[in-house]
């Protein structure tokens, strides 16, 4: 009767996590999933940007030629794509993370009911995904205007 | 109806952790029908070409959420998912995603259980005695169909595993209950036959507790029982954080003054 090995020895090695490839693969399960991908990307991103930010003004203590120094980095065609980045992460980042204080508060999401075949999830509904899709939207906007602020004056 | 005499190929994911197998797919090609399931196909494998080909199954009925597994990447009730449905000739069958494995399709649901456990997946009520002497004892619960609307579908849960194997955050973090326990536990914090909310909430307001669930969606994207733990778990969120209109409270309040 002991076929079933103990949980502990067995875990090690066939556990049969997902681990970080659960995250990463946002494709089978629909928006909701890919929101929940992008929401964690541009929240690093933007934490990473942070950090970045924070060193580079500090760099102002060094004197006015590290500040301009520094400041030519972003002038550059990386500089500018990064800077592109940080503009479509922030527009999406915060329209959808409102967008998830409510959600996540249980407003938005339909109610409770007696589930008729073939179970739709009230949950997974029309105005969450549109809510996704609007976060989406102006992020290519916004990335779209800065753009044409950051390459039409000459790059 | 004509039958079609279809075939597909059944890739099955095979090892077996006890002897210390390295994993492997066997590929077996199997007649279907209009009708014909996954659970069905396996079946048909296990009677007339490999009868060692390791499943796990009861009802046939998507009832006892016991054949889970991963259907062509999603997971599924085997008993539940038709061929004819998936639309494709190969068929990827894998054990589920976030379980232990022990033999082919078949995975170890304890650690599953144990987050189910943990949440006092039972109806809490100080105002009735457990220990009843005499049947006079016994109290009859008045409840509305609208109170019973607040938690059927949450009741409804198989314990099948599909969310919590479809859950990115189980995928990193054990410890996390998951969406099937999560799910429970607003189906008893929305019956108003029980009346401890405190004891669940102090159970999951923890650093691996409710608030690691981001409504990623995909418990109910998967959930074979039209249970939507993700809208369970988001109400609970709104119960502990106060934002939900307290219709229970309400409700107890009438009881007592009944009284
Ligand atoms: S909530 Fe749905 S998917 Fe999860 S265990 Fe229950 S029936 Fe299965
Ligand atoms: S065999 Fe019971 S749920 Fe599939």
């Amino acid at each position: 009767m002991n076929n079933v090995p103990d949980n502990k020895d067995f875990t090690m090695t066939t556990s049969g996590r997902e681990g970080i490839r659960g995250w990463l693969n946002p494709t089978r399960y629909g928006w909701e999933r890919v929101s929940y991908w992008l929401q964690r990307l541009t929240g690093l991103g933007l934490l990473i940007y942070f950090i970045g930010h924070v060193y580079e003004t500090s760099s102002l203590t060094n004197g006015i030629n590290a500040w301009n120094s520094m400041l030519q980095l972003t002038q550059t065609l990386g500089g500018h794509l990064f800077l592109l980045f940080v503009i479509g992460a922030s527009t999406f980042h915060t329209v959808n993370g409102i967008r998830l204080i409510f959600t996540e508060s249980g407003k938005g999401l339909g109610k409770p009911g007696r589930p008729d075949y073939p179970y739709h999830a009230a949950s997974l509904n029309y105005k969450q995904k549109s809510g996704i899709w609007v976060a989406i939207l102006l992020a290519c906007i916004a990335m779209l205007y800065g753009g044409m602020v950051l390459f039409g004056q000459g790059g | 109806m004509g039958e079609e005499n279809k075939k597909v190929v059944l890739k099955v994911f095979r090892t077996n952790y006890n002897k210390n197998e390295s994993s492997h797919y066997d590929e077996f090609e199997v007649p279907v029908n209009r009708w014909t399931t996954v659970l069905d196909a396996l079946l048909h494998v296990k009677s007339y070409s490999d009868t060692s080909v390791g499943i796990r199954y009861s009802c046939r009925m998507a009832s006892c959420g016991s054949c889970g597994m991963k259907i062509n990447g999603r997971p599924s009730l085997a008993c539940y998912t038709k061929i004819s449905e998936l639309n494709k000739d190969v068929i990827v069958c894998e054990p589920l995603s976030n379980f232990p494995r022990i033999r082919d399709l078949v995975t170890d649901f304890s650690q599953f259980f144990d987050h189910h456990k943990k949440i006092e997946p039972f109806i809490h009520n100080d105002l009735v005695p457990l220990d009843i002497k005499d049947k006079d004892d016994l109290v009859e619960f008045e409840q509305s169909p609208k109170e019973v609307d607040d938690y059927l579908q949450f009741s409804y849960c198989i314990k099948c595993g599909l969310c919590y194997s479809a859950c990115p955050t189980v995928a990193t973090d054990p410890s996390f209950p998951g969406p099937q326990a999560l799910s429970q536990t607003y189906r008893y914090i929305a019956d108003n036959r029980d009346n401890d909310k405190s004891t669940r909430f102090n159970i999951l307001d923890e650093r691996h507790g409710i608030w690691r669930c981001h409504f990623a969606g995909s418990c109910s994207a998967v959930c074979p029982k039209g249970v939507d733990p993700a809208l369970g778990i988001q109400l609970l969120k709104g119960h502990m954080m106060g934002f939900s209109k307290n219709d229970k409270k309400v409700a107890n309040l009438r009881a007592k003054n009944k009284e």
